[in-house]
């Protein structure tokens, strides 16, 4: 165990020093995946409820696509936006690999069918009969879509927490496309990794230690969320 | 707000190519209650749904006082309000529940609380607003769902099978709670349901649908004094109906000749006249065969034996036949020990005059 | 013959299960020959046993020129007994598995650390292998005129005129350090927008500066391995500061002491350095890496 107390003293220090731009590192994290969260919601709940609730042809196999996409791995996320948007790729001049635009790119990708996946899942739960009913009291069509997103709200609440768990703590894709640029693109995970293949064990495990207190921070805070809509809960 | 007439004409719709819609014309009578009943299956959910502008019709029209209407037609579905069987009651308080309305037309504050709160009160749960919607009984729960609607003060109420999932205690009260309600505020009121007892408490006038098609629609005591046919004199609870022909007429009784039987009806049909005869179970009572019977107003005494004998909750359905004649009673458990009651055993059927329905055959609604 | 017919599905079994026997145990006997007659202690007469593991830590610019791919079954072939397992990683984390004994034999490039690591008793002793070059590479007609330069301090201050980014691996691998030495003797801080950090390999970083269209410095082995997913050209090269020199440690106390000193005497013995001086001539034209070991 000395190992460990070793390194988290070093990483203490470091950090106290200011040698490592620790806060840099981690608002990074925070803009990248808050942004990334952010659009996937965007377009990944309409989605998600649209597969949730209509039925048409081919729903199924959208369903098993988005379902799939939750398995997709992020380094072949990563390998495909890198690809695109290098030099020699079809993307190649918009100049945004090794960027943080980059970086949010892979992550929507990553993060888009979670959070479809998951709002599917929980809108579907919603009887259809809760639109009907909203639809004989007076709603329109986006009336009824609020009603049954604010039903399914504990559902959605458990598609943000999957979104953001899944790409704040990624990190293939994210030194794939974002390169890890000390300043610009580097966040927690591939701090993390170059701090661990310099030996500099000290600092990694700091940031390890930052990204598990952070990731435990939003599990709390969606969790009080969770838990004042669940508040009418039948128990 | 005045009552409002909705009309349906030429109604049609179906599903993966099987029609389970077909009605020719259905008329709710401003102001009046009309009970819409059928067994299961038989579209009256699919007919409410397309009545409240819910879900479109393949063919035909609904007209809301003499304009069409269609399921986009918002201010039309903003003077209707339905309930369903289960409440589906959203996640919040009842207050919230009930105000979902009022918010989508724009009525708010205090004007929002005060209507609510009258709702509630006229439902009985005065003062529950800030109850969790989610944590009613049944029937409170099912109350919420109906003052839900009736604080819209709406120009058409729609009811599926509101109180069809409750116990049947409940159940009774809450119907003659319902017909109350609909009776003060005066509401156009389309009520599906497929039990005819809560039919004949609530409704002014009742259709009946059978495979989705309207096959009876009337006031209530034509539609279940005068079975339109054998179908609907059986779903309810008639069966079986007897045909015959009037072999006699005289103050107001007629006396019908069914394959040899006379039956003594209340009615003024015609002498001559090929009709249908029909006896609730209830309203039979079965004797000791050639009992001597006590001196009563029960004009129509037939011989009959019992071909079969079933158990239905706290009573018993006999079928008794007499020559081809077949009639239906619903006799107590007592009576099946007293009278020991099998099959084959002789009793006297003994119904009223005034008891007896009479249909001319092939004129739906009746004389 | 009704016996025979009877179990067709055992027999085969049976047989299949023979025949896997059969091959193991002729497996065992090619990698160990003489097993049954010999004196124990020499080479061929060790214990008849599953290889052993021996952990090479080096660096990822290694690996990433290929040349293990070439030196470790060549190794193995010599010493059937030893089964070797690189890891790459940055020249500081290979010291660090090092001290911690993760590793049992060290093959990176920087001397002084080297030296270091040695003197603080983590290694055994340290012996010169082979040296490469790097070399500066950048976008073709070379914006910041790197190679027009006099000398590497002028070079260096060309690179820092900030006319085209700087991709550096800043990794403390042995590359990072090289860099460092070469601003530092031009008596230059590198910073500013100019100034990329990567935090990466060699691959990375050449791939960054690639697509930044920025200067970098690489080991020649690994920029001409990857010359055809690059958009950069050699810049600067042949410079007495731009040697790469390689050195062997087996780790003090490692778990497999043998292992690590028979690995260490053969890379500096004729055979191996015939297999360094080889490498990279038929697929690259010329050899990548030079060995001096003495």
């Amino acid at each position: 165990m000395q190992i460990f107390a070793d390194a988290l003293r070093d990483g203490i220090a470091a950090f106290s020093q200011g040698t490592i731009d620790v806060w840099g590192i981690v608002w990074t994290s925070l803009q990248t995946s808050g942004t990334a969260v952010f659009f996937s919601l965007f377009l990944g709940i309409p989605a998600g409820f649209f597969l949730g609730t209509r039925r048409f042809v081919g729903r199924r196999l959208l369903i098993t696509i988005a379902n799939t996409g939750m398995g997709l791995p992020p380094v072949a996320v990563g390998l495909i936006v890198a690809m695109t948007l290098s030099r020699r790729g079809p993307l190649g001049d918009l100049d945004l690999l090794y960027t943080r635009p980059a970086m949010v790119m892979a992550q929507v990708i990553i993060a888009l069918p979670i959070v479809a996946a998951v709002t599917a899942a929980a809108v579907g739960a919603v009887p259809r009969e809760v639109r009907l009913q909203a639809r004989s009291l007076g709603a329109s069509r986006i009336h009824e879509a609020i009603l049954t997103l604010a039903e399914a709200r504990l559902g959605l609440v458990a598609a943000v927490a999957a979104g953001f768990g899944q790409i704040i703590s990624e990190v293939g894709a994210v030194t794939m496309v974002g390169g890890n640029l000390e300043g610009s693109t580097r966040v927690m995970t591939t701090a993390i990794v170059q701090f661990t293949r310099m030996g500099k064990y000290g600092p990694a495990l700091a940031l390890s230690a930052v990204l598990l207190g952070l990731i435990f921070l939003v599990n709390v805070l969606l969790a009080a969320g969770q838990h004042s809509a669940d508040r009418f809960e039948r128990t | 707000m005045d009552a409002a007439t909705l009309t349906a004409t030429g109604i049609r719709k179906s599903y993966r190519g099987r029609m389970v819609l077909d009605v020719d014309r259905l008329e709710l009578a401003p102001g009046r209650t009309l009970a819409l009943l059928g067994p299961s299956g038989s579209g009256k959910s699919t007919l409410l749904s397309i009545l409240g502008l819910l879900e479109r019709a393949d063919e035909g029209t609904v007209e809301l006082d003499g304009r069409a209407v269609t399921h986009r037609d918002r201010d039309a579905r903003m003077v209707m309000a339905a309930a369903f069987q289960r409440p589906y009651l959203f996640k919040g308080t009842v207050g919230e529940n009930v105000a979902y309305g009022l918010k989508l037309r724009g009525v708010g504050g205090t004007a929002a609380s005060t209507r609510v709160a009258a709702a509630l009160e006229r439902v009985g749960l005065g003062g529950w607003e800030a109850n969790s919607a989610l944590t009613l009984s049944g029937g409170e729960a099912q109350r919420v769902a109906l003052a839900r609607a009736l604080v819209l003060q709406p120009r058409v109420l729609l009811l599926d099978e509101p109180l069809a999932s409750l116990d049947p205690l409940l159940k009774w009260r809450l119907t003659r709670e319902f017909a109350r309600i609909l009776g003060e505020t005066g509401t156009t009121t389309f009520y599906v349901t497929h039990d005819q007892d809560e039919a004949q408490v609530i409704a002014d006038d009742v259709a009946v649908m059978n495979a989705g098609r309207i096959i009876a629609h009337g006031r209530v005591e034509d539609v279940f004094g005068l079975p339109a046919d054998e179908w609907t004199a059986a779903f309810l609870g008639m069966e079986p109906a007897l045909s015959g022909i009037v072999a006699e007429s005289e103050d107001g009784v007629a006396r019908v000749d069914c394959d040899g039987i006379d039956v003594y009806a209340v009615s003024g049909v015609p002498v001559g006249a090929e009709v249908l005869v029909a006896v609730r179970p209830e309203d039979v009572t079965l004797f000791e065969a050639r009992a001597l019977l006590p001196p009563s107003s029960a004009r129509n005494r037939i011989e009959a034996v019992v071909v079969e004998l079933t158990h239905s909750g706290a009573t018993y359905r006999v079928v008794v036949e007499a020559g081809r004649v077949r009639m239906a009673a619903r006799v107590s458990r007592q009576a099946v020990t007293d009278l020991r009651l099998e099959t084959g055993v002789g009793v006297t059927a003994v119904f009223k005059a005034t008891a007896v329905r009479v249909a001319a055959r092939g004129v739906p609604g009746g004389v | 013959m009704t016996d025979r017919t009877r179990l067709p599905v055992f027999r085969a079994l049976l047989a299949s299960v023979l025949g896997l026997a059969v091959v193991f145990s002729l497996t065992a006997c090619a990698s160990q020959p003489d097993a049954a007659t010999d004196a124990p202690g020499g080479e061929a007469g060790e214990p008849a046993t599953e290889p052993t593991r021996v952990i090479l830590a080096s660096t990822t610019s290694t690996q990433d020129s290929g040349l293990f791919d070439d030196l470790i079954p060549a190794f193995e072939a010599a010493y059937p007994e030893y089964a070797v397992e690189v890891i790459a990683v940055g020249t500081g984390e290979a010291l660090e598995m090092g001290r911690n004994k993760d590793a049992d034999v060290l093959l990176v490039h920087a001397k002084a650390d080297e030296e270091t690591f040695v003197a603080e008793g983590f290694g055994t002793e340290r012996r010169d292998v082979c040296y490469n070059d790097f070399v500066f590479v950048g976008a073709e007609g070379d914006p910041a005129g790197v190679g027009a330069a006099v000398d590497l301090n002028a070079a260096m201050t060309a690179i820092a005129s900030g006319e085209a980014a700087y991709v550096s691996r800043g990794d403390d691998s042995g590359t990072h350090k090289k860099e460092k030495k070469l601003f530092e003797s031009a008596g230059i801080e590198p910073a500013g927008d100019w100034y990329l950090v990567s935090g990466q390999g060699m691959g990375e970083t050449l791939k960054i500066a690639s697509e930044k269209q920025g200067y970098t410095l690489s080991d020649r082995a690994t920029y001409l391995s990857m010359l055809e997913a690059l958009d950069l050209a050699i810049v600067r090269e042949g410079d007495e500061g731009l040697l790469n020199q390689y050195g062997v440690i087996p780790v003090t106390d490692a778990r497999n002491p043998d292992g690590a000193r028979a690995f260490m005497e053969w890379v500096t013995s004729a055979e191996g350095q015939a297999v360094i001086g080889a490498y990279g001539v038929e697929t690259f034209g010329a050899p990548l890496f030079f060995p001096n070991a003495e």
